[in-house]
């Protein structure tokens, strides 16, 4: 399968690497192949495994089963500085160097030349200058390195890496936050590191980067091992199918034939709207009693899409109506005044509080919106709780318990109370499925769909197509952080949305990223 | 130089007070005035200088005015006591304020607790031990003590540099030099820009906290010994509170209290600036002494303002030189 057998020991390998949390198990039984000279790129989803094989390899925790060979000698890396001794070195999205100290004194801390035990300063400069020389990178390296872009920074960590006879290079999603000019100089540094002879893996969610510089993928799903494959011969479509796990033959609709309903009044729009290197300007129409799904790759804008609409970021491009006046968005509070809701993708970070009760949940956000000068009485609030854990079949129905004891599909449901007690237009649900049970899922579908049949306007993301094709009445394809493409009626089908993603597009890209 | 703003600050408010000082006493700038102000606060900067070190690197230490007390009542008890010869009992002292830091470091690693809570606790052990020893004043007459008290370098106009302020400028030159030209240095800034990177980088972060804990408690020793000099006594009650002023003194000397910048040139600064206070209110004569708190409580509260408000400007303005990238 791999080229290992034919060019001797790869530079790292890895065989049947398995990780448990508990009872996830975040990894079975995967296995790697890095050759030197080589960029690698390493695909997955979320929750596919990509950071835990990388901090597994890296010792940065211990792994359940497997061995990780260096060159064909097994190493049993026990942390983080073990593995750059072994010549590992990660570089991750945020960058992991002092943005208080000067330049020189990051790529050399722990190391510097000394005379007498005197920082040799002048030495030091003289040597990170010409050590970034190499990588094209003329800067003051006296300055503290926070004064410098994010690219700068990286190249930093890189080179700091690489001076310390790092072999192997692992980036975690440094194009994340880069522009299009600055992706370029890293991938020519990492270009050059690769003639080297260095090893480089290369995590990523933009596909198009894949192709333009990987030689060879891994993808993991789930994880698992899904395959390795060499670019040039893995078509877009193929590689999307492998990182989602669809097989086109199985992508029987299951779309009710009761979905064909008219599209209501528009509810809210927007035009032009974006945010630069964050969302390309999208145009959105809301309308009532309409589903409209985002679909996308991870990375793709989705959530960015999402938080725009709702005022968590602020747009700097375009313009909002509701109900046909021009609004401004411009926090989370304004979009609540307006009659928007959301229920974000990290449930237990930005959605439920866990020490607070079903009832003080529920209420929270009506309570915002009212303002604190006029409280909800207790009977109120217990009124509100009750009738939205019959409603959405809250278990164990007692508002009195503290939500963190429920399990996630109820507390999905606990947060979809909290915003429709107040009375939303237009509601917008983050992965509402992720990490809830089989039933309960298939109830949160259903729920959608009533909400809909309501007379809600609903902006739904997910990961899972056949869930998006199931509910949507309309779909906007994402991907690069810009809306690509709309589906409509019966073109909706998981076949259709995934041509869209994979339609190679630079200019998709470049919108996304300028 | 990346330090150089919030000490230029420091170092402005110093010449324009000192100014404004000598317009209204014309004696004011004399080698006199200026020789005493470096003996009188000379143990506050022997350990202002050790504050230094610890808040540079994201930590606080708020036992060392406990520790100078201790010191001045083990130092006084040892000599006059039981009779041990001075010069040992400085190093048994210093010894042991070693042996002290290095535990709270390792405390603070190993336990993952907050500085402030361990050198709160050691704050009040090493203060409770000195009122164990003694509750009362020792005066001290060991002749040691009268050989450094005469001892001065004469300057011209009639100054005299004692011994303790001799000591007080060497301690902030060796202080300044392990800071800026060491790897240890580099090793306290990089550890108040981010404890969790500094790991990840390979620097030993528990060793270099046991240390900087432990510099920062042995100079405390000293400012003890320095302190027992300037008094020639020993007395439990000595230096309350000058683990505030010390802190008061660091920041006022432009290093940031949450880490990562700062100077020992800024705390010297910072030192002569609280002088400075107080030899005004001398000269005046009515005013009373507890202006120099109220004035350094002003200048504490201006130069946290100016911080926050340095920081928020270079958060506005982001990276600046992303345009200096050549491809």
């Amino acid at each position: 399968m791999n080229a290992a057998s034919d060019l001797g020991p790869a530079l790292l390998e890895v065989r049947g690497l398995s990780k448990s949390f508990g009872t996830l198990r975040a990894l079975q039984e995967v296995d790697f192949t890095l050759q030197a000279g080589e960029i690698h790129a390493l695909l997955g989803e979320n929750g596919a495994g990509k950071s835990t094989l990388i901090k597994a390899v890296t010792g940065v925790f211990p792994r359940d089963a497997g061995i990780v060979r260096l060159s064909g000698t097994e190493v049993a890396l026990r942390s983080a500085k073990a593995a750059v001794d072994a010549g590992i070195a990660t570089v991750y999205q945020e960058v992991n160097l002092l943005l208080n100290l000067s330049v020189a004194q990051n790529l050399y801390l722990g190391r510097q030349p000394t005379r007498l035990g005197l920082v040799r300063e002048a030495e030091m400069r003289r040597n990170a200058t010409a050590l970034l020389a190499e990588f094209d990178l003329h800067i003051d390296v006296a300055e503290p390195l926070g004064n410098y872009s994010v690219a700068v920074q990286h190249i930093a960590a890189i080179a700091r890496a690489v001076d310390q006879s790092a072999r192997v290079l692992i980036l975690d999603e440094p194009t994340a936050s880069l522009d299009r000019h600055e992706v370029e100089i890293l991938f020519a540094v990492m270009r050059k590191l690769a003639t080297r002879g260095i090893g480089v893996v290369f995590v990523t969610h933009f596909l198009d980067q894949v192709y333009e510089i990987c030689d060879r993928i891994t993808v993991l799903r789930n994880g698992r091992l899904i395959g390795e494959r060499k670019t040039a011969e893995l078509p877009r479509i193929e590689l999307i199918r492998m990182m989602l796990g669809r097989e086109l033959a199985e992508t029987t609709s299951e779309r009710a034939a009761a979905q064909v309903r008219q599209a209501g009044e528009l509810c809210a729009r927007f035009e032009g709207y974006g945010k630069a290197g964050y969302v390309a300007p999208f145009d959105l129409a809301l309308r009532r009693g309409e589903v409209v799904g985002l679909a996308g790759l991870l990375g793709s804008g989705r959530t960015e899409t999402a938080r725009l609409v709702f005022g968590a970021e602020r747009a700097d491009s375009g313009s909002a109506t509701v109900d046909g006046k021009p609004v401004r968005l411009q926090s989370p509070r304004d979009a609540v005044a307006h009659g928007f809701g959301y229920c974000p993708e990290e449930r237990k970070t930005e959605g439920i509080i866990a020490d607070l009760t079903v009832r003080e949940n529920i209420v929270l956000a009506l309570q915002a919106k009212r303002g604190l000068a006029k409280p909800l009485s207790r009977s109120e609030q217990d009124e509100i709780s009750m009738r939205f854990i019959r409603l959405l079949d809250i278990r164990p129905p007692e508002p009195e318990r503290p939500i963190g004891l429920l399990s996630g599909g109820n507390q999905q449901k606990v947060l979809l109370a909290r915003w429709l007690a107040t009375a939303p237009r237009v509601l917008v649900l983050d992965e509402p499925t992720r990490g809830i049970d089989v039933g309960a899922h298939a109830e949160i579908i259903r729920l959608i769909r009533e909400l809909c049949n309501d007379g809600l306007a609903l902006l739904v993301i997910s990961s899972e197509l056949d869930e998006i094709v199931t509910y949507s009445d309309r779909v906007i394809v994402l991907r690069d952080r810009a809306h690509v493409d709309e589906l409509e009626g019966e073109a909706i089908d998981i076949c259709n949305i995934l041509a869209a993603i994979a339609a190679s597009s630079t200019i998709g890209a470049e919108a996304g990223q300028a | 130089m990346r330090r150089l703003p919030p000490v230029a600050i420091t170092a402005i408010v110093f010449v324009v007070g000192f100014a404004l000082c000598t317009a209204q006493f014309p004696n004011f700038a004399s080698t006199r005035v200026a020789a005493n102000l470096l003996t009188d606060n000379a143990f506050l900067g022997i350990v202002a200088t050790g504050m230094t070190f610890v808040i540079i690197s994201g930590g606080i230490d708020l036992s060392v005015g406990s520790v100078i007390g201790f010191t001045t009542v083990f130092v006084a008890l040892a000599i006059e006591r039981l009779g041990v010869p001075p010069l040992v009992a400085f190093a048994a002292i210093l010894l042991l304020c070693a042996a002290f830091g290095a535990a709270m470091g390792a405390i603070i690693h190993v336990f993952d607790m907050p500085p402030f809570i361990v050198t709160l606790a050691g704050m009040f052990l090493a203060r409770g031990a000195s009122f164990l020893m003694s509750t009362e004043s020792t005066p001290i007459s060991a002749p040691l003590y009268s050989t450094v008290s005469d001892f001065a370098l004469r300057l011209p106009g009639g100054g005299r540099l004692t011994s303790i302020a001799l000591i007080m400028l060497a301690v902030v030159a060796a202080g300044a030099v392990l800071l800026h030209f060491t790897r240890f240095g580099a090793n306290v800034y990089a550890l108040g820009g981010s404890r969790a990177t500094t790991a990840l980088m390979g620097i030993p972060v528990g060793s270099m906290t046991v240390r900087i804990y432990m510099l920062s408690s042995v100079l405390a020793g000293l400012a003890g010994i320095v302190f027992s000099f300037y008094t020639a006594a020993g007395y439990s009650l000595s230096a309350v509170g000058v683990e505030l002023d010390s802190i008061a003194t660091v920041v006022i000397g432009g290093t940031l209290l949450t880490g990562g910048q700062g100077s020992v040139v800024g705390t010297l600064l910072g030192v002569l600036i609280q002088g400075l206070i107080q030899t005004y209110i001398n000269f005046d004569g009515t005013l009373s002494s507890w202006w120099t708190k109220i004035v350094t409580g002003i200048l504490l509260f201006a130069f946290i303002a100016l911080q926050q408000a340095m920081l928020g400007i270079a958060r506005r303005a982001g990276p600046r030189k992303a345009g200096v990238l050549k491809s």
